[in-house]
């Protein structure tokens, strides 16, 4: 019987060399007249091991990274195929520390499974979940997930079951399921790994929605950022036509889902619901006024679901094992797990998926591993770039959507970016603005001039001109962003702004105190 | 607009019109076919969709990703977003584009390389990142980077 090797298709590891070290091996083993069975898998997440190759064995998958592809050669040589050793041996993969604390559910099968296989995801405990639904009425499916206590994963964290709810309850000849695959905000990958690693996990999740809220077209909004992402989402949602998972009789249930990928064109504003949804019609990304609520009028003014990506593969495993279960992971109101990305400049950078709960500092040091550089690490940006920085002095807050608040700074969609001892946090502040006026898609004011007058007082200040003046001025500025914006993209971006400046004063040319 | 663009995308529209919201599908087909969406198509492109030439335009206008003039023969993308500046990306922000003698937005003389911002690849794990066409390349140096571009039959 041939041996199984696994080599990440994952953007990342393949930005790393993944797809030249896989060729190298599918060669050496031509070479040596040993038979193979290279599978392209999912990444486990431990990027600073990527590229990352596993090999089956009796005792489990033995992992080697991070490997070169002048490497292979010396790996065969170790007879690394039976998990012979070699300097680049891990061990086995599921002992890894980093693996072994996590608490894996929405992530249960990304790195293990070949992605695009409908038989590999059902072989992992795949459509369980859907089973289920097609067993019960909707109503209860909708329950089962405002049970999990499943709140929105893109950044806003309102309960996903509250939004089913309302598309449920709203009669119309079509409804729509939208999932925001419009994964903007920097230091964060998790919904690129899920499209990457186990696109099926999405559709299932999708096809529920579906099921659940009586709507028979969905939509994957996906960033154009994400090519490979694209092509493997695409792939598998073939495979789960051509297995009957998707269609106009799903499992031979009467019942149709069907679905489709649309990609954006690089705009960050299109992961604001609404203006993702003027995207899918056709039409440059401006925000719309809320209400109507785009559970009661959404896409083309149908009722419409609007999940990110993380909230939508997260459902899977609630109708497989209940509400109950998920909702027993977590704390406060913030139940059940967070996948979080550990980005910038750490040691460790990677994928953790964790219950709600575990401090900041855990993750940076324990998980993290310090800082890259082996400075300390003075600011961490958590929940991408309208996400607050924190200083060291607030590293212990739990990971929980409630204490984040209490501390003015949010969760997001649980990015974390970690910035070593030399960095200027003015600059960082200046940067927020010039980002904003790149982005703002212009339909309110406080966005569209506030965020160029910023970048120009920003300017001032990091030139050290007039700080009596202008450091008022840009809090005065601040506020009228906050308070007045339509949509998070103006009316957050004084989160990394202000939180710079209160936290580290002494970068804007003030005395700490 | 020469006969041969002009037929590439009338098969475009025929294939995609009558999709629900088309035009980003179609001007996705277009610049894929032709590296660009040519000015002189835009009425084409509004009258099929039964849409005002201003609004196919702005809709090219507003999204980073879509530009009206031929881009190089190959694109490259820095990421300019936070998890690689705290790693480096503004130093090799600086030598990319002294390398291309370019700034964003631009297409060095003898054709060969455009120059594009992009805030956030999903690398992050892998700061600094940078894209060429559909390639996503992780935990790039100065010295990667040039390797990376004499690859591609870089001159400069």
């Amino acid at each position: 019987m041939s041996i199984t090797v696994y080599v990440p298709c994952d953007s990342s590891a393949v930005s790393l060399g993944a797809d030249r070290v896989a060729n190298a091996i599918a060669q050496e083993a031509q070479k040596r007249g040993i038979e193979i069975n290279l599978v392209r898998n999912g990444s486990r997440g431990m990027y600073w091991l990527e590229p990352m190759v596993e090999v089956a064995t009796e005792k489990g998958r033995i992992a080697f990274g991070a490997v070169n592809k002048n490497d292979v050669a010396s790996l065969f040589d170790a007879d690394f195929l039976h998990g012979g050793s070699h300097a680049l041996s891990l061990g086995i993969t599921e002992d890894l520390p980093y693996f072994k604390k996590q608490q894996r559910l929405t992530f249960a099968r990304v790195g293990i499974t070949n992605p695009v296989s409908v038989d590999d995801y059902i072989a992992h405990d795949g459509y369980r979940g859907l089973k289920n639904t097609l067993a019960l009425s909707q109503a209860d499916v909708v329950k089962q997930v405002s049970d999990s206590g499943l709140r929105g994963r893109g950044g806003a964290a309102f309960p996903t079951g509250i939004k089913w709810n309302t598309v449920l309850n709203t009669p119309s000849e079509q409804k729509y399921i939208i999932c925001n695959a419009d994964e903007g905000d920097s230091g964060t990958f998790s919904d690129r790994m899920i499209m990457e690693g186990d696109p099926l996990v999405l559709i299932e999740g999708m096809t529920i929605a579906g099921l659940a809220v009586g709507a028979t077209q969905g939509y994957i909004y996906l960033r154009i950022e994400y090519p490979h992402a694209y092509g493997i989402l695409n792939e598998a949602i073939a495979n789960a036509y051509a297995a009957n998972y998707l269609g106009d009789n799903i499992q031979g249930s009467g019942r149709a889902f069907h679905l489709e990928v649309r990609q954006g064109a690089g705009a960050y504003v299109c992961g604001e619901e609404t203006s993702l949804m003027e995207s899918l019609e056709g039409k440059r990304g401006l925000v719309r006024f809320k209400p109507p609520l785009p559970a009661i009028s959404g896409l083309f003014g149908k009722p419409t679901v609007v999940n990110n990506v993380i909230s939508l593969a997260s459902v899977p495993i609630i109708l497989d094992k209940g509400g109950d279960f998920y909702r027993d992971f977590g704390m406060g109101r913030s139940r059940g797990t967070l996948p979080l990305q550990l980005a910038g400049n750490l040691k460790h950078p990677g994928l953790v998926e964790l219950a709600f709960g575990v401090t900041l500092r855990e993750i940076l040091y324990d998980f993290g591993g310090g800082s890259a550089t082996g400075r300390p690490i003075r600011s961490v940006q958590v929940g991408g770039p309208l996400g607050a920085y924190l200083p060291e002095s607030q590293f212990d807050t739990p990971l929980d959507y409630e204490a984040f608040t209490e501390i003015w700074a949010v969760l997001g969609h649980g990015g974390i970016v970690a910035f070593d001892d030399s960095v200027d946090m003015a600059e960082m502040a200046k940067y927020s603005m010039e980002f904003c006026a790149e982005e703002s898609c212009g339909k309110c004011t406080p966005c569209r001039i506030g965020s160029t007058r910023g970048y120009e007082v920003m300017t001032d200040i990091v030139n050290k001109r007039d700080l009596d003046k202008n450091i008022p001025l840009l809090r005065s500025l601040c506020d009228t962003m906050l308070n007045g914006s339509l949509c998070a993209l103006g009316g957050m971006t004084p989160y990394p702004v202000l939180s710079a400046l209160n936290h580290f004063p002494e970068d804007f040319g003030l005395s700490a105190e | 607009m020469t006969e041969s663009n002009q037929a590439t995308i009338q098969a475009i529209l025929t294939e995609l019109q009558d999709k629900k919201g088309a035009l980003l599908p179609i001007l996705h087909a277009v610049q894929n076919a032709l590296s660009y969406i040519p000015p002189e198509s835009v009425p084409t492109i509004a009258a099929a969709l039964n849409l005002s030439r201003a609004e196919v335009h702005g809709v090219i206008s507003f999204y980073h990703y879509f530009r009206d003039t031929p881009a190089g023969k190959h694109t490259v993308r820095i990421c300019r977003a936070e998890s690689c500046l705290a790693m480096e990306g503004g130093a090799l922000e600086t030598h990319i584009k002294e390398k291309l003698g370019v700034d964003y937005h631009e297409t060095t003389s003898d054709g060969h390389f455009s120059l594009e911002a992009v805030y956030c690849l999903g690398n992050c794990a892998c700061s600094p990142a940078i894209q060429i066409d559909n390639d996503i390349h992780g935990r790039v140096s100065p010295e990667g980077f040039d390797e990376i571009i004499a690859e591609l039959g870089a001159s400069v």
